[in-house]
């Protein structure tokens, strides 16, 4: 992958790193995780502002950082866009003059030229004199947003790029970077605390954790099958439980889990023995609501009787927490349409039915 | 009226500015950003004129123009002539005197420049020196121009040091704040009121074109 961008950095204090990336042309990567996961620690080790104690930045063929041979790169050398979390528009500037400034590549002559088109791309033509005190939160970021892409960046970097706008703002700032990144053709990586963020944006989202890379993959990928507990937690997936494995198939990996008092059937390709602790999830979307008037086939996959604890209806959704009688406490949620949950009777208090699908059960082995 | 006394006063302070200015931008930039040991010792030192009664500062500037002291002795190798009592002691005394005047505005200007702004800078391809003249700078002006302001004034109107170590000779180191000394011991009433009328009126030019200046560059629009 010579022409993305290659990351490796590891340093033990004051901030420690452990994390290995590859980034292809065109792909959008986020970095995901709590405050002080290290995120932005790792993308400014990408942009040069922070100096890894071992590291190696390599990005379009060329190596920025090298801490082997001793190789550092200065910032403004590396051809990298940042947009900064509060965007750091010089205040002194007008729009125009914030793109510009980052033309310093171009000759002379094309430099305003290429500023207006990159304002007009960001659709914030007409404004070009407009100074960042006179834009709206919104204008700001996107001004950002052209000034990180005005130098022709062989990476570009987003640091919590849509925390400082409203709601409505920060929807409509995401699908327009969701059109303009299908244009740009070099590695784009983002640090978000929105999971929701990384889903609208991103091919692959790594989970961190204090400096640590702990999860790499794409989206759907870690969503359905985080690497640990940790991770799901990191994510703030529901429905996460305990268990032991009490056998398990070896030729169909198909898998007896013991769960408090009541047995699961799962699937899994990995190899677990029997009697090992483990980590295991159910999303919500396999949770699968047992039919009060017209019991069917599907209720024989592992049935759990339940008690509603909390049913909030949510626009034409219901989201449904029950009392599962797990040892640790824990509950089980889910959605379904609200009429569905209407008919079935559904109410804080009422006894129900739910089959957990097998095959969407995931086990995870608990760490020694 | 003592005009060789004004003029006298005017390019001790131009002088000063033009040594000052370059040398409190750096330092004061450079307090501004660094944090390293003994940057507390830097700024005492700075500020240490403030404090100081100006005959002392003056009477220890006075020894070390001196042919006792090495400073005294190089500069008579190479200028031929005494360091005490001439303009170039006075300006050297000025300048020291007025460090503080021009060091901590420019600190605080330099300090008001938000570190992200230097990376974005940065980010943007600018070398350090484009982010200096270009980010920096503008918006550090408000701290140099007040730093300029104070530096001119301050002396226009320095009087101890001065009279210590040079004395009052006329055309070398009789500055108007001097002469009007001289005027009120003679018993020149007229001459000192009407000398003081004028360095009032330099001091209230001075501050007011500073702070239109300061002004319109802040409106300034960069295209």
């Amino acid at each position: 992958m010579a022409e993305g961008l290659l990351l490796r950095l590891r340093a033990d204090g004051p901030i420690p790193l452990d994390l290995s990336l590859d980034v292809a042309p065109g792909e959008v990567l986020a970095l995901v995780g709590p405050s002080g996961a290290g995120k932005s620690t790792a993308l400014r080790c990408v942009a040069g502002l922070h100096r890894p104690t071992h590291g190696m930045v390599r990005c379009a063929g060329e190596t920025w950082l090298d801490t082997a041979s001793g190789l550092v790169l200065a910032p403004y050398r590396r051809s990298a866009g940042l947009v900064f979390q509060d965007y750091a528009l010089f205040p002194h500037m007008t729009a125009l003059g914030n793109v510009m400034a980052a033309t310093g590549h171009m000759p002379r002559t094309q430099r305003e030229a290429r500023a207006r088109e990159w304002l007009a791309r960001v659709h914030l033509a007409g404004l070009e004199g407009r100074r960042p005190e006179e834009l709206s939160g919104g204008q700001q970021q996107r001004v950002a947003v052209a000034r990180s892409l005005a130098r022709d960046p062989a990476v570009l970097l987003l640091d919590e790029p849509f925390s400082a706008v409203d709601r409505a703002t920060r929807r409509r700032l995401q699908a327009e970077l969701a059109g303009l990144r299908r244009s740009l053709a070099i590695p784009v990586v983002m640090v978000t605390h929105d999971l929701e963020e990384a889903l609208a944006l991103a091919d692959r989202i790594c989970v961190m954790h204090r400096g640590s890379g702990l999860q790499l993959g794409t989206t759907a990928e870690v969503l359905a099958r985080p690497a640990t507990a940790e991770v799901a937690r990191l994510l703030d997936l529901r429905n996460l439980f305990r268990g032991r494995i009490e056998a398990q198939d070896g030729a169909s990996g198909r898998v007896v889990l013991r769960w408090g008092s009541r047995r699961l059937e799962a699937a899994s390709g990995r190899c677990f023995r029997p009697g090992m602790e483990v980590d295991w999830l159910v999303p919500g979307g396999a949770v699968v609501l047992h039919r009060r008037e017209r019991p069917s086939q599907g209720q024989r996959e592992n049935p759990v009787q339940a008690r509603v604890m909390d049913l909030v209806p949510m626009g034409e959704e219901a989201r449904v927490t029950l009392d599962v009688d797990d040892p640790d406490g824990g509950s089980l949620a889910f959605s379904l349409p609200l009429h569905h949950a209407r008919r079935n009777g559904l109410a804080p208090g009422a006894e129900c039915g739910v089959s957990l699908l097998a095959a969407a059960i995931h086990l995870m082995p608990r760490p020694v | 009226m003592d005009w060789a006394a004004f003029r006298l006063s005017v390019e001790l302070g131009l002088w000063t500015l033009a040594l000052l200015l370059p040398a409190s931008v750096w330092l004061g930039r450079f307090l501004a950003i660094r944090s390293f040991r003994g940057r507390g010792f830097i700024e005492a030192a700075v500020a240490l004129p403030l404090v100081l009664p100006p005959t002392v500062v003056g009477f220890y500037l006075l020894l070390a123009f001196g042919t006792g002291s090495p400073l005294g002795r190089a500069w008579e190798a190479v200028a031929e002539r005494g360091l005490a009592f001439s303009f170039e002691g006075l300006l050297l005394a000025s300048v020291l005197v007025n460090l503080p005047f021009a060091v901590q505005p420019i600190q605080n200007g330099f300090a008001a420049v938000p570190q992200r702004l230097r990376e974005a800078g940065a980010m943007s391809g600018m070398t350090p020196w484009t982010v200096f003249r270009r980010v920096e700078l503008p918006l550090a002006w408000p701290g140099i121009a007040t730093a300029a302001v104070l530096t001119f004034a301050h002396t226009l109107g320095e009087f101890g040091v001065v009279l210590m170590v040079g004395g009052s000779i006329p055309g070398e180191t009789r500055t108007a704040a001097i002469a009007i000394y001289d005027r009120v011991q003679a018993f020149d009433d007229r001459g000192a009121s009407l000398m003081s009328a004028v360095l009032l009126g330099v001091s209230v030019l001075a501050l007011g074109l500073t702070n239109t200046l300061s002004r319109r560059v802040g409106r300034r629009r960069n295209g």
